[in-house]
């Protein structure tokens, strides 16, 4: 199993996601340098946090137009596995491999908090591991993270079972001072519609380790590598479709 | 060359954070009769004399604003 991680000039996270995949996971991983057309073999795709060209323009924006995202979106087209975190999210967003946009945090502050999600659904390669309903922690860091998509565009989601992950808290209820950025109806991550592309906007890579505060992250890269593995085909979305 | 001049905001009806804290600030300093603001992104982009305003058009709708969130008024003739 390969992962490729990938590299644009002003992403800042993708050291923390090499070193969970090779050091905590024992995997190969590779960089992927976003001026590169290739996704050079990789099985399972991660677009890292950071600040990819400046989130000029807006989060994710120029990165969408970076010669690698071609390659992105015929891997996702042949429904390789695709997870963004953080700016990894934004740049899928803005690439239109996944539905909404990002809105600047309601506070206008820049959120660095340990928050909890609530799976929503786990149908895709990330999230088959997991529990719906389970309440997982991990950490967020944005600006930009406030998901917002019209109504037409929210119900439909909301029917086609694609958010992922809603903001919550330890008992899994949709509070509203469990919404750290003002995401609409507390979404933190969602898919396409065939699920093998997930957005999320809390970090697993930081929650990848006891020694970090929590273990939960790993459960979403161990997923993934169930899916490969083939271990569970029956609960696939992308297989069935 | 000449220059086009476009301005993006983000859409009515869409929460502009910070436009209202600008707001507050001007309240702050006494203008008080201040209404709504809106705060957005102003670009100038050099274009060939007679360039094809629907160029200009794509340009705004496929990536210097996201049509889901903003809208944008192109100002300068090509």
């Amino acid at each position: 199993m390969r992962f490729g991680v990938v590299v644009f000039p002003g992403s800042n996270c993708d050291r923390d996601c090499l070193h969970v995949l090779r050091s905590v996971l024992g995997q190969d991983a590779d960089e992927l340098w976003s001026g590169e057309a290739s996704t050079s073999g990789a099985d399972v795709l991660i677009l890292p946090g950071g600040f990819a060209y400046g989130d000029y323009l807006r989060a994710g924006a120029v990165a969408a137009t970076a010669p690698i995202m071609s390659a992105v979106r015929a891997f996702a087209a042949r429904g390789g596995p695709v997870l963004g975190i953080c700016n990894g999210f934004q740049v899928l967003l803005e690439a239109g491999l996944l539905p909404g946009a990002m809105l600047r945090n309601r506070s206008l502050r820049f959120c660095c908090t340990t928050v909890f999600l609530r799976v929503e659904s786990a149908r895709t390669p990330f999230t088959r591991g997991l529990r719906e309903g389970q309440v997982l922690r991990m950490p967020i860091a944005h600006g930009e993270g406030s998901y917002y998509a019209p109504a037409a565009l929210a119900e439909r989601l909301g029917q086609e079972e694609r958010v992922v992950f809603r903001y919550c808290d330890a008992q899994g209820r949709l509070r509203e001072g469990a919404n750290p950025n003002g995401s609409l109806h507390h979404i933190a991550g969602v898919s396409s519609a065939s699920g093998n592309v997930v957005g999320m906007m809390p970090h697993p890579e930081r929650a990848s380790e006891a020694l970090l505060g929590s273990t939960d992250g790993r459960l979403l890269f161990e997923s993934v590598l169930a899916y490969l593995a083939g271990t569970r085909p029956d609960n696939d979305l992308v297989a069935r479709r | 060359m000449t220059t086009v001049r476009i301005v993006i905001t983000l859409k009515p009806g869409i929460l502009d954070a910070a436009g209202q804290a600008v707001r507050q600030g001007l309240q702050a300093l006494g203008y008080g009769d201040v209404g709504d603001v809106r705060v957005g992104r102003y670009l100038e982009i050099a274009v060939p004399r007679g360039a094809d305003p629907t160029q200009i058009e794509a340009m705004c709708e496929r990536f210097l604003a996201n049509p889901l969130i903003e809208e944008w008024r192109i100002g300068g003739t090509p």
